[in-house]
């Protein structure tokens, strides 16, 4: 489960960055991918959307590197499927 | 070469719907700001905003001309016909000729759009209203300007995002300091609180969830405002000799493209312009009293101002009350430059320095005088309003208190 989500937070970074998924590592920094203010808020907005979770902006804001994305994430999505167990 | 004068001003804001009442806001320290409950603030991750409340469109203007405007322009009528009343201008037929109007706007009419988008993708309907196009359209609060005064000179409309207003005054100052025009109307207009508009800027994730607290170290980011101001510009003498009573004089202006990121400011960029407008107006920097900030609110943009101002002013700038006054009116976007250039000019004019509100703990990095929550009582000799854009590009205008 957890391995899902990290290989697609991966894919959408490549994706928003436009650059091929191998050079995207989970301990890749945000600076050696040239990820910037609005990159991140690309990002934010195609996580929201492959997740169908809303992320709180103070929370966004926090997050430093890709494991606390992933972790960010994890927990989001996590909290989504105990809210509606059904799904 | 003529010098330039403000002689009138008119303001809507979400904290005065008349330049006095504007102004007594401003000394009294009054956010505007306040939680709005309405459907489509419900489906938003913030509920604040700084609307004008109680405006009422029917007390200045007529059912016909109401169906011709968007909000936005009839905030540009209202405050223009303000700003003229002040200036007890009476419009020969050369000055109606060659008066310039110059207005500022971002988002201009783009609510009547979404009016007709909802028809089309949500009502199912295959057509939209016939006006939406002229009450749409950014220049519409130029065009009703001029049709109301009957001012037939230079006439345009300026967007540069948040800087427009600023922009608009300063190509105004220009073209009456040149004497292309011998009056002019500048100024800016906005009525961005729409549903559409509101969720763009949820999705940029700079908007605050209660307050605008302008380099405040617990700041949260910025809040949408809506409202006008115009300014009358006039040359000295020929204001002199028609008895008028100058509110300031503008001075200089600068303008700068940052030229580097489209929503990350640069430091260097600003204080380009504000170097401009300071040579612009043959000022040395220690004449400088007062700087009413772009203040956005947002750490970058406070972190990058202040960083600007001390390389525009080294040890001078701890000697410089630096305020925004966004604090209060909240960030009106295009409209902003000429909100803040009334409040410079009001500032000049009254002696007294309006407060940066909300303001809680200093911001280690943004260490200036930003005169917090009390206005000052304090007479500058000059001061300029800086206002900066998305997009970099920046625009400063330097004013003069006339005696």
């Amino acid at each position: 489960m957890s391995d899902s989500i990290q290989e697609r937070v991966l894919k959408i970074i490549a994706n928003t960055r436009r650059i091929p998924l191998e050079s995207v590592r989970p301990d890749s920094t945000f600076e050696e991918l040239g990820v910037d203010s609005l990159d991140r808020l690309n990002i934010l907005f195609d996580l929201e959307s492959e997740f169908d979770i809303e992320v709180d902006d103070e929370e966004a804001k926090k997050v430093q590197n890709i494991p606390e994305m992933i972790a960010g994430i994890t927990h989001l999505v996590e909290a989504k499927a105990k809210a509606s167990p059904e799904s | 070469m003529q010098r330039v004068v403000i002689t009138g001003i008119g303001v809507i804001s979400a904290i005065g719907l008349t330049r006095d009442a504007f102004w007594r806001s401003l000394v009294e320290g009054r956010c505007g700001i306040r939680a709005i409950h309405s459907p489509d603030f419900e489906q938003l991750r913030f509920k604040h905003a700084a609307d004008v409340e109680g405006f009422v469109p029917e007390d200045h203007l007529s059912a016909k001309e109401l169906t011709l405007m968007d909000r936005f322009a009839q905030f540009a009528v209202v405050a223009a016909k303000e700003a003229m009343a002040q200036s007890g201008l009476e419009l020969t037929p050369a000055m109606r000729e060659d008066g310039a109007i110059i207005t500022g706007s971002c988002i201009g009419g783009r609510s009547a759009e979404e009016v007709g988008y909802r028809e089309l993708y949500i009502h199912g309907r295959n057509r939209v209203h016939p006006l939406t196009i002229p009450l749409g359209m950014s220049n519409a609060g130029t065009s009703h300007i001029s049709m109301q005064l009957g001012i037939q000179g230079p006439s345009y409309t300026i967007s540069t995002a948040c800087a427009s207003s600023g922009h608009a005054i300063g190509q105004a100052f220009h073209m009456v300091r040149s004497g292309i025009a011998p009056v002019a109307i500048a100024g800016g207009c906005e009525a961005p609180l729409y549903f559409g508009n509101l969720k763009a800027w949820e999705a940029m994730r700079v908007i605050s969830k209660d307050t605008c607290r302008p380099f405040s170290a617990d700041r949260s980011g910025l809040v949408l405002g809506e409202g006008a101001a115009m300014l009358v510009l006039e040359p000295l003498e020929a204001a002199l000799a028609r008895g008028a009573r100058p509110i300031a004089e503008i001075v200089g202006f600068g303008m700068s493209a940052d030229a580097c990121h489209i929503t990350q400011p640069s430091a260097e960029g600003p204080a380009r312009a504000m170097r401009m407008a300071l040579r612009d107006a043959g000022l040395a920097p220690e004449q400088i009293g007062y700087i009413n900030a772009h203040g956005t609110a947002t750490e970058v943009n406070d972190r990058t101002e202040t960083a600007a101002v001390r390389l525009v002013f080294g040890a001078h700038a701890d000697k410089l009350a630096v305020s925004s006054t966004k604090s209060m009116h909240a960030h009106t976007l295009g409209a902003a430059g000429a909100i803040e250039a009334a409040a410079s000019a009001l500032t000049l004019a009254n002696g007294v320095i309006p407060p940066t509100v909300n303001y809680g703990r200093p911001d280690p990095v943004c260490d200036l005088d930003f005169v917090p929550n009390a206005a000052r009582t304090q007479q500058v000799e000059a001061c300029l309003s800086n206002s900066f854009a998305f997009g970099g590009l920046n625009a400063v205008l330097a004013l003069r208190t006339y005696n």
